[in-house]
């Protein structure tokens, strides 16, 4: 029989078969090496490779597609998760461009190297013996090398100018060209007339640093596009359909139908929205409801597509299929919320905007002031209009904004806080209002025993040996706070009740209140629970809550303090929102609210002229998160969660979001400076340039001196944290 | 000044072999993946049986 994961296998020459995955839980170096190894130790294997960075396995064997199953089981077994995916739909033009970039960086490198190494002899020459000849000669060989090299890596620059310009706009890309194009022509038209100022280095090597600034801009854009992919790969890739006379057949869900029943085993998500019709169990829906403790779901009760079947087999009515399910719904919030960020114009764009033009009109000016107020000829006027292009090439200006975020980035990784997005810094410093997800932001987002001091000794070992006979969320919680215990030889795990398992004669159960009989014991605790009875007799109950971090109500009361309007924002039921809301003294807060209300929230606020900081974790919080003006996730988080947050925090203390607040307004400070500091440098030397006075070798000195100023300015940020680590 | 005419199509040739190693890195999936290689670098090579015979004779 064909199965699912075998629709997904392509054939490889002759007599092989190819299946792509996104595999699930690679961490590190170990991970890789015991996929590769297992897959590889296998006799039909020819080929098993592993992207860590993609998180996608590629795996080559001999013979049929059928194998695919046993694949994807061996790496399953393994503990990771494994869904197959047809490289197809997944649009890998982003390495293409990727690589593209790199050899244009490549060659505008090699040329920039070179052509800097005949400037400094050219250079050197003006004090020693250098004749005309030799002079001409070594501008000749620069622009052999320069202008051919120009040609070639400047392409991705020059395309999107033109692209630009006939849509009747302009970017930054234009003075980018005009000057790179500008300062290679006049330099040719000067070697032509062996003259002395010729620009090749500085046209090749500008062109050299914003390559490497645009493929680092690229490589991040890439990461956030392969979230919103791993996003809907969590779709199930094919469903086990029951016909009318009972027999069962796997079928790709986009052949899928509403009505169709289909068949969900354990341990695997719900290929479609639907109902269920038969059966029992329990669901975790922390992907749609961000609640950490499993529900119980039986016929008649709504799934989703996406969410987890936990404990036992059961059949679903087909309702929604493919882009009409939920999990659909959250990756199109994801993505509209992605544009409205986009829209967010940076500090160095803003800059850049009468940056351009003005720099556009000086040097016109000054060919026009050349020309009609002196005598010296065009020519020479058309160079003096280029060395005012090129002093004010945003050298300084450029590296103003980036060198601050990588300080501030480097601090910000000390205290465990990663940043994810060049511009954070730049909007977190704006930030006035902060958002809360409860679940895995506020607390832990795992169940804890509360009640562990009340039981005795004895029941104690009882309950650490039948839970280590369960996965359930809640068995590992026992686990956690007692120890792991032996699991006896006939433990049973019953479907939506609990564990089974005689120990010393007698039965015991460990689960559900009505299946262990205390059906009429008094509710104890505010959260989940679990009865232990021994021969029908309930001996003891555990109680469950999920823990608020330890530092959460200082955190809160600090960033209150500091003028941050804090608001809750959660899916959970109302009641427990507001126990924990009373107790951290939040008292915005709503509960119930659905990933679609949280996003309506944020507007909401941004239309009042908020600016929202959201904290979150939840697959539910993704698309407000993407919505936020900025966001944060803890480390625990969902990937694609951490994929959608400006700024990812680790460790269990939600101290590190006051942290990031604090190095995001001094940033801010910094880059303002540098800014301020990269306008005077323009304001001292342009007036010179135009005047006249720039000869290369002053260009290349002042250029490199305000470089070395805004970036000494930027470490100063590490300094005051060293000194006074407010 | 000739040696300049030595030494500059050698600077041109070194520069241009490194080139020309940088596209090859590129053309054979090296930029693939990026942060693979970083832990690559810590996965231990499989004992080698022949090798380990010998240090336990010591």
């Amino acid at each position: 029989m064909p199965n699912g994961h075998a629709l997904r296998a392509v054939p490889v020459g002759a007599d092989e078969h190819a299946l792509n995955l996104l595999v699930e839980g690679v961490h590190c170096a170990n991970c890789i090496a015991r996929i590769e190894r297992t897959l590889g130790a296998r006799e039909d294997v020819t080929e098993a490779r592993v992207n860590f960075s993609t998180r996608r396995l590629y795996v080559r064997w001999r013979g049929e597609a059928d194998a695919a199953r046993v694949i994807v089981d061996t790496v399953e077994g393994l503990g990771y998760g494994a869904i197959p995916f047809d490289p197809e739909i997944l649009a890998s033009q982003g390495s293409e461009e990727s690589k593209a970039l790199l050899r244009a960086m490549g060659v505008a490198g090699f040329a920039a190297a070179n052509v800097m190494l005949l400037s400094i002899s050219v250079w050197a020459g003006l004090w020693s013996d250098m004749d005309a000849s030799t002079r001409d000669f070594l501008h000749w060989l620069s622009a052999l090398i320069a202008l051919p090299a120009i040609a070639y890596s400047g392409r991705p620059f020059f395309r999107s100018a033109l692209a630009a310009l006939r849509g009747g706009h302009t970017n930054m890309d234009v003075p980018i060209s005009l000057a790179v194009i500008l300062a290679a022509t006049v330099s040719l038209i000067e070697t032509i007339g062996g003259g002395v100022h010729a620009y090749f280095d500085a046209s090749i090597t500008l062109l050299f640093f914003l390559l490497v600034g645009r493929y680092l801009d690229l490589r991040a854009r890439a990461e956030a596009r392969r979230s919103a992919e791993r996003l809907l790969l969590l779709r199930a890739t094919s469903a086990l359909v029951e016909t009318e006379n009972g027999s069962v057949s796997y079928v790709a869900v986009e052949d899928l139908v509403p009505g169709m029943i289909v068949r969900v085993a354990p341990g695997e998500r719900f290929p479609v929205d639907g109902e269920i019709t038969r059966g029992q169990t329990e669901i975790d829906a922390s992907l749609v409801t961000g609640e950490s403790l499993p529900q119980a779901a039986a016929r008649g009760v709504s799934v989703f597509a996406g969410t987890m079947n936990l404990i036992a087999s059961v059949a679903v009515s087909v309702g929604r299929i493919g882009d009409d399910t939920l999990l659909a719904e959250i990756v199109r919030l994801i993505e509209d919320a992605e544009q409205g960020r986009a829209r967010f114009v940076r500090l160095a764009d803003r800059v850049a905007r009468w940056y351009a033009p003005a720099v556009h009109i000086l040097a016109a000016a000054t060919f026009a002031g050349w020309v009609l107020f002196s005598f010296v000829g065009w020519q020479v006027a058309l160079l003096h209009a280029v060395a005012v292009l090129i002093i004010t090439c945003p050298c300084a200006l450029g590296l103003a904004v980036p060198v601050v975020q990588v300080v501030a980035s480097g601090r910000l990784l000390k205290r465990g806080i990663l940043l994810r997005s060049g511009d954070a810094l730049e909007r977190l410093a704006a930030v006035d209002t902060i958002v809360f997800d409860k679940t895995g932001t506020l607390t832990m987002g795992r169940a804890v025993l509360t009640n562990g001091d009340e039981i005795s000794d004895a029941d104690r070992t009882v309950a650490m040996q039948l839970a280590a006979a369960s996965q359930h969320p809640l068995s590992r919680a026992v686990l956690r706070a007692f120890g792991a215990g032996r699991p006896p030889a006939d433990a049973r795990e019953v479907p939506g009740c609990g564990v089974t398992a005689t120990i010393d004669g007698s039965t015991w159960r460990l689960g559900r209140r009505g299946w262990c009989g205390a059906a009429d014991r008094p509710v104890m605790g505010r959260g989940s629970e679990l009865w232990l009875s021994r021969d029908g007799v309930p001996v003891a109950g555990f109680t469950f809550d999920d823990d608020v971090r330890p530092d959460a109500a200082r955190t809160v009361d600090t960033l209150m303090a500091r003028g941050f309007q804090v608001e809750l924002l959660s899916g959970d039921r109302r009641e427990v929102v507001d126990r924990i809301g009373e107790a951290l003294g939040i008292s915005q807060r709503r509960g119930g609210v659905s990933p679609t209300e949280k996003v309506a929230r944020l507007r909401e606020l941004e239309a009042n002229g908020r600016h929202v900081l959201m904290v979150g974790d939840g697959l539910n919080d993704a698309p407000a998160l993407a919505a936020a003006y900025a966001s944060m996730s803890p480390a625990a988080a969902a990937d694609v969660s951490q994929i959608q947050a400006d700024l990812v925090f680790q460790g269990d203390l939600l101290a590190p979001v006051a942290t990031a607040l604090e190095v995001g307004r001094r940033a801010n400070r910094l880059t303002m400076q540098n800014i301020g500091l990269a306008i005077v440098y323009n304001a001292i030397a342009v007036p010179f340039a135009m005047a006249g006075f720039v000869t290369p070798l002053v260009a290349a000195v002042a250029m490199s001196s305000s470089s070395l100023l805004v970036t000494t300015n930027a470490l100063r940020l590490k300094r005051e944290y060293a000194d006074g680590g407010k | 000044m000739n040696i300049i005419a030595i030494l500059i199509p050698v600077a041109l040739l070194l520069g241009g072999l490194g080139l020309a190693g940088f596209i090859w890195s590129i053309r054979s999936g090296q930029y693939d993946d990026l942060e693979g290689a970083a832990r690559r670098i810590l996965i231990d090579e499989e004992p080698d049986e022949e090798l380990l015979d010998v240090s336990q004779e010591k």
